[in-house]
């Protein structure tokens, strides 16, 4: 802020005072260390300084929370809940018994109206509600190990209970891998499918680091108690991206995954039929499923917070200054 | 060392002693009985390897620890802290499933911080060790089959005999078996021991004292019983067997470790207590361990916030069982990917209630951030860098004894600010225990015009009319000593009698008597410089070296003592010559306090028997003879008024004696000195008591007890601090008020209680010897006048006046004692001084405890004596004043310093910044971990209490350690508030310490609230920021690692700049720690990050793929940091602005460019000193107020 060049002039009086430098004119650094007297900057917060640090605060918080939320504000997105939608009318009543029955089809149809133009890359994500995947019992339920180097002696005691099956180790083993996602979704529009590209949708870190290229699924979903997806035992898991995403647990019990990109634009009053196996249970513990269709920014996906965050703080800057001002001219020291 | 030995008189005896067969008294029976059953063989190895018990060699330790004790006794410290205990049962817990995370990530902090503990331990232990063994090694000459070899220290054993030479120290407690002189006695010097300065004669047995030579101890054999190892320095009990015979053996012939051989060439002892057996070791006692007030504080803030983290741990845990419970409702699983019908002790859901416990004690674990667990290391780490810069100060450096200022202690540095009451010892503290000879008074006549600091001090008080006389005579003084070399001790200036002139005065008789009996009755040694031929004096006591310096400047020249004689160059009144006279000394009556004389009697060349005296004027009125009185008058009349002056008098007088009396009283004498009875003492007192009457009065002298320089200056700063300044006192109350007076601690229109117990009545009724009734009724007198006194409060409290409270020993017994202290109390805070005179040691202690507990306020004791060794242990803080009297003193202080002047800077400048720095980082550490734990608690809330941490476990053990340690440390080391000249001038800055504005509890809880206001910030900020959509381009999704690292990323550059905003002081080593602090995080983050998965986990590559490249993270850090430290900017740009502190005003004067206005800083310093009654600032206000309002009534 300020640097007080009294303060280093103080310095010199008071050595003509101490008694051993008192001759000396010249002193080293370390002396002056020793002393206590190290040239120094001492910020004080005067009514000057303190408006213009708010001031400066408003003056750049408000535009930038005024491109921020532009950059939000451009992205498009489409969000669809379907977890109720799709329980046909009798289950509705009881859509656990539904979710469990296997010989009921999961099919379901559905169109979503495109608001407005979309850019390609368009993501799909799916999103879960409720879903704890940051508890401490599920994000432990994994064997990094396992994952890279195949089950071959590595402790995979944390796994349990999706550990052993039937005296067999599993690959993968533990929670996570257990309870993969199994809702598919496919996109028509008009007449012709929508490509979905669901290559590269994981982090390249985690496909090249963690998840083996020689390691393959083994009596995976085999018990009595089946979780989630199976996986393509031929497949090894480094190409198994669903499986790589859904492994990177998420922060917060509503969270998005990444599921796939349309790599076309989607035109304004296009209508999207969406159709979806709606496998996975969130019934039980009351969780919604959400499908997203969303375009990005350089600031990513669609989120007002920030920029308003940051013209709430700004704006509020700006006022505090100006209050303090005012007080300052009214109560003169 | 034969050639080089210095010219020096063969001192015989001047004191007589009882000297040959003592009979075996009462106690001497009890030699070999229990408690008295130690065997000494002496000169026989083979006899003492055969001893059934083996006594300690001589090798001392006096370091805490061994090597093979270090670790266990070490550690068992470490783990009396209470929050080291919870670190360690955390750690042990880390092993278990129930850790919310790894185990060494866990036990690595703790492992640094002990380790780090432990560190500072060796390294202060090896300090003690290195001392150790410089004693151990020392060498002295030892007797090995008859040759004396030179040995060490460590390798004597019980029985050995030993040659010890001249200034050596006595390497173990000796036996004296003899010495140089014939009659085996010696002087030692016991220093070291007890402080005292004088040399204390010892002799050894005659049967012992003819081995004189190394050859006869070849066959040297005897055999020595005596008392076990015991502390007491004044006793002993032995016996000797030599041959056939015995003798008894006493104190004096005992020879204490730690004492130094003086003025006797060598002394041959045999060893009898070694190592810690000695008496010196076994009275070595730990000095008590002092805690200041910010680190019991401290102590108390920590329970608070185990309390915080039970409570969070019990919401946690409860919130936890309710939802795990839920896991197997309605039949079916509801959170089924948890498989709660396959699971764990630790998440089932029929037993949630243990599993509940269970989560209690992770949490317990998870939350132990908020528990700083280096703030101790820190705190010791920081003190110790403290008292370096203390140690450094180059304006506490006293050049003149190069003394430094020492830090004994590193503990309560921060207390020094907060001192409220200063109880000092006068002499050797507040004057420099170096006397003056400065006036005398013969036949009448006042001689000197010296002017001390007290009259100069009296003077102003009289009034400016003085003064000016003052100033002419100081200018007399000024040229008058540049002339002259000044002689240390010697500051007398008279043109009558200097250089020979006094032969023409009236009464040119009585000042050769006067000025031969200077030169004459002492005990002090005279040394004589070989180079320079001048000589100096070894006396007991400074009073006595001024008298025979002054003897010596005056033409008295006393250059030799023999056994028996007294040797003086001394001007010839006739012929105007100097001669050589030589004096036969008789006999030696000791001073003592109770007869508060000495003399001598001698016999002159011409044959004429002299007794020559000195003494009290109390005690010598009365033993003037009738013709004697001829001056007594103006003598008395220039006593009083050298007593006003604040000098201390003595009288001179002498007699003649006749032959006849004097045979008849030097047998009597003999006969009484060589008594064995117990009243030996008492029985010679009277006799020489018979003989000291009749004297005849020569006059008085005069001697100056100089004031340290800068006192009055100091006091009157520290007054102006708001500190109290309480003095503590041996000295008559005549003596105590005059330095009262010249510190400026008294002034005129201070009204003065005075507690005295040398009232009429008090000593009529001693008189009436009735012990118990006097001592009631004196009793009541004390209450009586300590209710006055009270009265005359009540009442100056309206009129504003200052009020000092004079009060002395014997009132003070009763003053003290347990129904009459809390008035005594209240009486004694209500007075703006409080002096205590003639108080001993315990009585200093007594009320310096008084003080302590009963307001409650930090006291500070300083003294450099013996006597206030009790008196520094019992206070907050003991300064020692490394001067003269010793090292005993300073050996139990706190902290060292070498002039009492220097306290100023101690306290206003360190003490202020100490205070600051402590209170300002124990605050923060408690910020920064609240800040942190309350982020983790917070994610919980959204991870359903399960103990899962949004940080990586290395991130969270690295916190405390790495990214937050080294700023909080600087600031703790160097910040300051303002420059030490500032805190100087505006002394009022101090009372923030004394008050404790800064480390109050609303301010700690301020800081607390602020590090939740900074989590709240963080961690909403960031999960709303961060919730589910994409935070980057290429659409990936925050996962808990990133989350994680954002939120970590905030903390750290959040808390940085908390501390850089509430840092006052910015020099690079601020600059380098906090901005390398947060470098380091992304150092670490990107190192971390490399490593492979196996070893980060969750942060691999988490900073260079994930977070770097979006934009959305930088933008995040930004926006929440700035929004984090808004209230707190906005709360300290209020204060500063609208209610600022006293070192706010000044950091503004500074800002404004006042400082150098000299009108403007006066006018803030007005405003902001209180209005003070001590010192001379407050004289001089209460003086121009008088004279303002003596204008308004014309």
């Amino acid at each position: 802020m300020e640097v007080d060049g009294a303060s280093t002039s103080n310095g010199g009086a008071s050595t003509s005072n101490g008694r051993a430098n008192g001759g000396r004119s010249r002193r080293t650094a370390f002396d002056l260390f020793k002393q206590q007297q190290l040239p120094a900057c001492k910020p004080v917060l005067t009514p000057v300084w303190v408006i213009t640090a708010f001031m400066l605060i408003g003056s750049i918080f408000i535009p930038l929370g005024l491109v921020t939320l532009h950059a939000s504000r451009s992205v498009v997105e489409i969000v669809y809940r379907y977890d109720a939608e799709c329980v046909p009318k009798a289950f509705r009543g009881n859509k656990v018994s539904y979710i469990k029955n296997g010989s009921i089809p999961k099919n379901c149809y559905r169109s979503l109206k495109v608001h407005k133009h979309m850019k390609a890359p368009i993501y799909i994500y799916y999103q879960l509600d409720n879903y704890y995947q940051n508890h401490r019992r599920y994000i432990k339920s994994r064997s990094d190990q396992q994952l890279l180097h195949g089950h071959a002696h590595y402790d995979t005691s944390s796994c349990q209970p999706e550990e052993y099956n039937n005296g067999l180790p599993i690959v993968p083993c533990g929670l996570i891998a257990w309870s993969l996602f199994n809702d598919t979704f496919t996109f028509i529009r008009g007449r012709a499918e929508l490509k979905v590209n669901r290559k590269n949708i994981a982090w390249e870190s985690d496909r090249d680091h963690k998840f083996g290229k020689k390691v393959y699924p083994i009596n995976f979903q085999n018990g009595t108690l089946i979780g989630g997806a199976k996986l393509d035992p031929d497949i090894p898991l480094h190409d198994q991206e669903d499986l790589i995403v859904w492994m990177r647990t998420s922060a917060l019990p509503s969270f998005r995954k990444l599921y796939g990109r349309i790599e076309e634009d989607l035109e304004a009053d296009d209508v999207v039929f969406v159709t979806l196996m709606n496998n996975y249970n969130t019934y039980s513990f009351g969780g919604k499923k959400k499908l997203v269709l969303s375009t990005t920014g350089w600031l990513g996906g669609k989120n007002d917070f920030l920029g308003a965050a940051c013209i709430f703080v700004g704006s509020s800057s700006i006022i505090l200054s100006i209050v303090f001002m005012l007080l300052h001219v009214k109560y003169r020291r | 060392m034969a050639n080089g030995r210095r010219k020096k008189q063969q001192l015989g005896r001047i004191h007589s002693f009882s000297s040959g067969k003592t009979s075996f008294r009462g106690e001497h029976s009890l030699v070999g009985g229990p408690g008295f059953s130690r065997v000494v063989y002496c000169n026989d190895p083979e006899a003492y390897e055969a001893l059934p018990v083996k006594y300690t060699g001589n090798h001392v330790r006096t370091t805490k620890y061994t090597i093979a004790t270090f670790l266990p006794k070490s550690l068992f410290e470490q783990f009396r802290r209470a929050a080291n205990v919870y670190f360690l049962l955390c750690a042990i817990l880390s092993f278990t499933p129930l850790s919310p995370y790894s185990a060494v990530s866990t036990v690595l902090p703790l492992v640094v911080v002990i380790g780090a503990t432990m560190g500072k331990e060796i390294v202060e232990d090896w300090r003690r060790k290195r001392q150790d063994i410089e004693m151990n090694n020392r060498k002295v000459k030892a007797h090995r089959g008859g040759i004396f070899y030179d040995t060490r220290w460590m390798d004597l054993k019980v029985g050995d005999i030993v040659k010890v030479e001249r200034d050596e120290f006595f390497p173990a407690d000796l036996i004296l078996l003899s010495s140089s002189y014939e009659d085996a006695i010696c002087y030692v010097e016991t220093t070291n021991l007890d402080g005292e300065t004088n040399l204390k004669l010892k002799q050894g047995l005659e049967a012992t004292s003819s081995f004189q030579d190394d050859f006869r101890f070849q066959n040297f054999k005897a055999l020595v019983r005596c008392e076990d190892p015991n502390a007491n320095l004044y006793s002993f009990i032995g016996s000797l067997e030599l041959g056939e015979e015995q003798y008894p053996l006493s104190p004096q012939q005992l020879l204490l470790r730690d004492s130094k051989l003086r003025n006797t060439d060598y002394i041959f002892g045999v060893v009898v207590f070694t190592g810690h057996d000695t008496k010196v070791m076994q009275n070595s006692t730990p000095p008590p361990s002092k805690r200041s007030k910010i680190e019991r504080r401290t102590d108390k803030i920590v329970y608070f916030l185990f309390a915080v983290l039970v409570l969070m741990s019990l919401i946690g845990s409860i919130i936890f069982g309710i939802d795990t419970s839920k896991d197997l409702g309605n039949g079916w699983m509801t959170r089924w990917y948890l498989r709660p019908d396959d699971t764990t002790i630790y998440y089932d859901p029929k037993r949630a209630g243990i599993a509940a416990i269970l989560q209690f004690l992770t949490d317990l674990m998870l939350y132990s951030y908020l528990i700083p667990i280096s703030l101790y290391v820190s705190i010791e780490i920081v003190k110790v860098l403290q008292s370096v810069f203390i140690n450094q100060d180059v304006q506490m450096y006293y050049e003149e004894a190069d003394k430094p200022a020492h830090a004994r202690t590193s503990n309560l540095n921060e207390e020094l600010g907060e001192v409220d009451t200063i109880l000092s010892d006068k002499t050797g503290t507040l004057t420099c225990n170096s006397m003056e000879f400065i006036k005398c008074s013969i036949a009448g006549i006042s001689y000197g015009c010296g002017v001390t600091e007290v009259e100069k001090a009296l003077a102003t008080r009289k009034g400016s009319s003085l003064s000016q006389e003052v100033t002419e005579i100081e200018g007399h003084l000024e040229e008058a000593k540049e002339e002259k070399p000044s002689v240390k001790g010697f500051n007398f200036v008279d043109e009558r009698i200097m250089n020979g002139s006094w032969i023409n005065e009236p009464h040119a008789d009585v000042i050769q008597n006067f000025l031969r009996l200077l030169a004459i009755c002492h005990t002090a040694i005279p040394e004589i410089d070989e180079e320079t031929g001048r000589t100096s004096y070894e006396a007991e006591s400074p009073d006595e070296a001024a008298f025979v310096i002054a003897a010596r400047e005056l033409g008295f020249e006393f250059y030799e003592r023999t056994q028996k004689s007294i040797s003086l160059h001394e001007l010839d009144p006739v012929s105007g010559k100097t001669i050589d006279s030589s004096y036969k000394l008789l006999n030696v009556l000791e001073f003592s306090s109770s007869r508060k004389r000495m003399s001598v009697i001698v016999r002159t060349e011409e044959g004429k028997l002299l007794l020559l005296c000195k003494g009290a004027d109390s005690v010598m009125f009365e033993r003037l003879a009738k013709h004697g009185q001829e001056f007594a008058e103006q003598t008395k009349v220039h006593i009083n008024e050298y007593a006003d002056a604040g000098l201390r008098t003595m009288v001179l007088a002498y007699r003649e004696i006749d032959e006849e009396e004097y045979v008849a009283f030097n047998e009597e004498f003999t006969q009484a000195k060589n008594s064995v009875s117990a009243d030996r003492d008492e029985m010679v007192e009277s006799v020489a008591e018979k003989i000291e009457k009749d004297l005849i009065l020569l006059g008085s002298t005069a001697v100056e007890d100089k004031l340290q320089s800068g006192v009055p200056e100091c006091i009157d700063k520290l007054a102006q601090a708001g500190i109290k300044i309480w003095v503590l006192t041996g000295d008559k109350m005549e003596t105590a008020i005059n330095i009262g007076y010249a510190c400026s601690l008294l002034r005129q229109g201070m009204k003065q209680i005075l507690i005295n117990s040398e009232t009429p009545e008090n000593k009529a009724f001693e008189k009436s010897g009735e012990s118990s009734a006097a001592a009631e009724a004196f009793k009541a007198s004390v209450i009586r006048q300590i209710n006055e006194g009270k009265e005359l409060l009540a009442a100056s409290n309206e009129s504003l006046e200052a009020l000092a409270l004079i009060i002395d020993g014997k009132s003070l017994t009763h003053a003290l004692e347990d129904d009459v202290k809390d008035i005594f109390l209240e009486l004694a805070i209500g007075c703006a001084s409080v002096i205590c005179c003639r108080s001993s040691p315990k009585q200093k202690a007594l009320v310096t405890r008084l003080v302590k507990i009963k307001t409650g306020m930090t006291t500070l004791a300083i003294g450099d004596g013996a006597n206030d060794v009790g008196m520094l242990q019992e206070a907050d803080i003991g300064i020692g004043i490394s001067g003269v009297e010793g090292m005993q003193a300073v050996m139990s202080s706190d902290i060292a310093i070498a002039q009492f002047r220097f306290l100023e800077r101690l306290l206003l400048v360190h003490g202020h910044w100490c205070y600051r720095r402590m209170s300002t980082m124990i605050s923060y550490f408690f910020y920064k971990n609240i800040a942190f734990g309350f982020t983790l608690f917070f994610f919980e809330a959204y991870a359903s209490f399960s103990g899962q941490t949004e940080y990586n476990d290395w991130y969270l053990s690295f916190y405390n350690v790495f990214f937050t340690s080294l700023p909080v440390i600087a600031l703790g080391v160097f910040d300051q508030d303002v420059s030490a000249q500032l805190c100087l001038k505006f002394p009022l800055l101090y009372q923030e310490g004394v008050q404790n504005l800064l480390f109050s509890w609303s301010r700690i809880l301020g800081w607390a609230l602020n590090g939740v206001l900074s989590a709240t910030v963080i961690f909403f900020f960031c999960i709303q920021a961060m919730e589910y959509q994409t935070f980057r381009k290429g659409g990936e999704i925050v996962g808990l690692e990133t989350l994680g690292t954002a939120m970590y990323t905030c903390v750290v550059w959040v808390v940085n700049c908390q501390m850089a905003l509430s840092i006052n002081y910015f020099t690079y080593i601020q600059h380098l720690f906090i901005w390398a602090s947060i470098i380091f995080w992304y150092i670490f983050l990107l190192a971390y990050g490399a490593m492979d998965p196996y070893i980060s986990t969750t942060a691999y590559q988490v900073f260079i793929e994930a977070c770097a490249p979006a934009p959305s993270f930088w933008l995040l850090t930004l926006f929440v940091l700035i929004s984090s430290l808004l209230p707190y900017f906005l709360y300290s740009a209020i204060q500063m602005r609208f209610f600022p502190l006293h070192h706010q005003m000044i950091q503004w004067i500074l800002a404004d460019g006042q400082s150098d206005d000299p009108e403007f800083c006066a006018m803030v310093r007005q405003r902001s000193l209180r209005p003070t009654t001590v010192g001379f600032t407050a004289r001089f206000e209460s003086k121009s107020q008088h004279s303002r309002e003596q204008l308004e009534y014309l």
